[in-house]
C-alpha cells in the first residue's frame, strides 16, 4: 500500500502537525519508504496467531479504588505556557 | 594520585570506602572532565552545584557509616528522565523549558543509593534515532575515530549521550533506554557495557514515554561489574508503573565471576546476514570461542521471524508514540505556538516543536491506527510479535541459557552518513537488538573487539525473562577474554 498527497495531508491533519504544501512530496516519499518496509509483514502466516497484548506473562496489579494524590495545582500548571490562577487558558472553543 | 575519572564504578567504591579519595574530589575529576569535553556534545545541562551539594552529602553519609551502594558515584542522566528542579527535554524543542516537579522512580532510587547527579545527557528526540543525530541539540561526538582520520563518528543512539559520555570517562555511568536497541547501539559503538533489562524489571514511571510496551530502562557502564551494581539500584518493583514486575532484585554483582560450565549457548542462523562485514562474523566466533573454553555449550538455533521483528516494530513504535506523543499540544506544558483557534495552535505548536523524524514517526504510527489500516498493519504486527517471542521461547525450552549475536551490522559510522535519502538504511542499525524488545527480554552488549580500522565492536547476549544474572556471568566471561577498551583523547 502507498499513500497519495491527500492521504498526507489528511494524516498530518489527523496527527495535528500543520504541514505546508511544498513538505508534502518529501513526506509522501518518507512514508511510502516506511510503508514499503513493513510490506513484507503480509508474506507471513498470522492464521490464528493471538496479538500480543502483554510482553510479560504477569497479572497486572490492581490498585485501590482510593485518592492517593492531589492537592498540588501549583505544580500542575507550574510549566503551563499560559495559565490564569490554575487554569490552563487556550483560545476560545465555545462560540 | 591517579586520574579519578579513569577508575571503573567498582574501583571508585572501594577508594570512597577506604577514604583514599572523597565524593567531592571525585566528583570534581569529573565535572572537569565534563568542561573539557564539550565539544563532544554529550550533556546537555550541567548541574555542578548540584553535583557537588549531593556529593558532600554522600560524603557525610559515608562518613557517618550509612553509605548507599552508590554513595558519591558521579552519575549522567539521560535527558529522558524527569529529574525535579533539573530541566528535562528529551531533546525536544517541543518541551522547551520543562522542569519537572517530581522525579523519576529510577533516578530516585539512584539518588535513594547516594549517587550524585553530573547532570543530563543528550539523545535523539524522544529516543527516536540511532545516531543521536535527531537530538534538538545537535549531534553527539563518538570519543572514538577511524585509525589516522579527524572525522567525528556517531556514539548511535538514541542514548548517544550516556554511550559518549561514559566512554569519554565524563561520568562513572549513565542511565539510559532501550526501545529497539538505544542502549545497546550506543554501548557497542563506544565500547562501553549496556544492558536493556527484561520488560518490567525498571519502572518506566517518570521516564518520558517513546512506545510503552517496548521501553525499558538499563545502565550503560565502563564495565559488566558495573553495569551490575547500577542495574541493582535502577530495577525494581513501583506501584506507579503497573507494569513494573513485583519480584525481588537480586544481588546482580554476585552473578560477576559465577561459572558459566554448562550452560547452553544458543547461536541463531538466522543473525547471519547476507553481506555482513568479515570481522563482525570473525567477532561472533571468538565470542563463541571463548563461552566454549569457559566451559560453556554452543548450540546453533533458529528464530526464524527474525526478518519480521524490525518491519512488526515499525508499526507497533511508531503506533504507540503516536499515541503518548499526543499530549504535546502546547497547553499543559513546553512549547506553545499560536493559531487563530485550538486546532490550529496545536498543529502550529507541534509542526515547530516535533523535528523531521518525530514528525514521520508520529504520521505513520497515526496511519496506520485510522480507521480501514488497523487490522492491516497493526494487528498483523501484534501477531507477528507474538510469533518472535515463540521464536525464543521455543529455543529457551530446549535448554537453551542464552543466545549471543554480534550487537551491530557495522562499527560506527559518520555524522550525516547515514537515513538521509531512506529512513529505512538508519533503521537496519538496530536489526540485531530490535527483536529482544518485541520479545520484552533482557539483552546486554559487551565490548569484544575492534574492525580494521580500529573501531569498537560489540557481542550481544539475549537471555530469558527476569535472567539478567546468567547475562552478567556469560558477559564477564566476554569481558575478561576480549578485555576494556579505551579511546584515545582527542577532545
Amino acid at each position: 500500500m502507498s499513500v497519495d498527497a491527500t492521504t498526507v495531508r489528511r494524516i498530518a491533519h489527523l496527527a495535528r502537525i500543520a504541514v505546508s504544501e511544498d513538505e508534502v512530496p518529501h513526506l509522501q516519499g518518507e512514508l511510502n519508504a516506511m510503508l514499503a518496509f513493513v510490506e513484507q509483514l503480509s508474506e507471513v502466516n498470522v492464521e490464528g496467531v493471538e496479538p500480543m497484548t502483554s510482553v510479560t506473562p504477569m497479572q497486572m496489579k490492581k490498585r485501590q479504588d482510593v485518592v492517593t494524590d492531589g492537592g498540588i495545582a501549583d505544580d500542575i500548571v507550574a510549566n503551563a505556557p499560559a495559565t490564569e490562577g490554575h487554569f490552563f487558558q487556550v483560545p476560545k472553543v465555545v462560540e | 594520585m591517579t586520574d579519578l575519572t579513569s577508575l571503573t564504578l567498582a574501583a571508585a567504591r572501594k577508594g570512597l570506602a577506604d577514604k583514599t579519595f572523597t565524593s567531592l574530589e571525585l566528583t570534581d575529576a569529573h565535572l572537569s572532565a565534563i568542561e573539557a569535553a564539550r565539544v563532544l556534545n554529550a550533556f546537555v545541562m550541567e548541574t555542578p552545584d548540584q553535583a557537588r551539594s549531593m556529593a558532600r552529602e554522600a560524603d557525610a553519609r559515608i562518613a557517618r557509616g550509612d553509605a548507599g551502594p552508590l554513595a558519591g558515584i558521579p552519575l549522567g542522566i539521560k535527558d529522558l528522565f524527569a529529574t525535579k528542579g533539573v530541566r528535562t527535554t528529551a531533546c525536544s524543542k517541543i518541551l522547551d523549558n520543562f522542569v519537572p516537579t517530581y522525579e523519576s522512580t529510577v533516578t530516585s532510587q539512584l539518588w535513594r543509593d547516594g549517587a550524585v547527579l553530573l547532570g543530563k545527557l543528550n539523545n535523539d528526540e524522544f529516543a527516536m534515532g540511532s545516531s543521536n543525530e535527531t537530538s534538538c541539540f545537535g549531534p553527539v561526538g563518538n570519543p572514538w575515530r577511524r585509525d589516522g582520520s579527524n572525522a567525528t563518528l556517531v556514539p548511535g543512539g538514541s542514548s548517544g549521550g550516556s554511550a559518549s559520555a561514559v566512554a569519554a570517562l565524563l561520568c562513572m555511568g549513565a542511565t539510559a533506554t532501550d526501545t529497539g536497541g538505544s542502549i545497546r547501539q550506543p554501548a557497542a559503538f563506544t565500547a562501553t557495557v549496556g544492558i536493556k533489562p527484561t520488560y518490567g524489571r525498571c519502572s518506566r514511571w517518570g521516564i518520558v514515554a517513546f512506545a510503552s510496551s517496548l521501553d525499558q530502562a538499563g545502565p550503560i557502564a565502563r564495565s559488566v561489574r558495573d553495569a551490575a551494581m547500577l542495574l541493582r539500584s535502577m530495577a525494581g518493583h513501583d506501584p506507579k508503573d503497573t507494569t513494573s514486575v513485583d519480584i525481588p532484585v537480586p544481588d546482580y554483582e554476585a552473578a560477576i565471576g559465577k561459572s558459566v560450565k554448562g550452560m547452553k549457548i544458543g547461536i541463531p542462523r538466522e543473525y547471519r546476514l547476507d553481506g555482513m562485514p568479515a570481522e563482525i562474523e570473525k567477532l561472533w566466533s571468538a565470542g563463541a570461542d571463548w563461552l566454549r573454553s569457559a566451559g560453556a555449550e554452543l548450540v546453533e538455533v533458529s528464530l526464524p521471524h527474525t526478518k519480521y521483528a524490525l518491519p512488526a516494530y515499525y508499526i507497533v513504535a511508531p503506533a504507540e508514540a503516536s499515541s503518548n506523543l499526543a499530549r504535546y499540544d502546547g497547553v499543559r506544558y513546553g512549547l506553545r505556538e499560536q493559531g487563530r483557534n485550538i486546532i490550529e495552535l496545536y498543529e502550529n505548536t507541534r509542526a515547530e516543536g516535533f523535528g523531521a523524524e518525530v514528525k514521520r514517526r508520529v504520521m505513520i504510527g497515526t496511519y496506520v491506527l485510522s480507521a480501514g489500516y488497523y487490522d492491516a498493519y497493526y494487528l498483523r504486527a501484534q501477531k507477528v510479535r507474538t510469533l518472535i517471542k515463540k521464536d525464543f521461547e521455543d529455543c529457551f525450552t530446549k535448554g537453551v541459557d542464552a543466545i549471543l549475536t554480534p550487537a551491530t551490522p557495522s562499527a560506527a559510522f559518520g555524522i550525516g552518513e547515514k537515513g538521509g535519502a531512506d529512513p529505512v538504511e538508519m533503521y537496519l542499525n538496530d536489526i540485531f537488538t530490535v527483536t529482544v524488545n518485541m520479545a520484552g527480554l533482557p539483552g546486554i552488549a559487551v565490548p569484544a573487539g575492534k574492525d580494521a580500522q580500529g573501531l569498537p565492536l560489540g557481542l550481544q547476549l539475549i537471555g530469558r525473562p527476569f535472567d539478567e544474572e546468567t547475562l552478567f556471568s556469560l558477559g564477564e566471561v566476554i569481558e575478561q577474554a576480549a578485555g576494556r577498551f579505551r579511546p584515545a583523547r582527542w577532545w
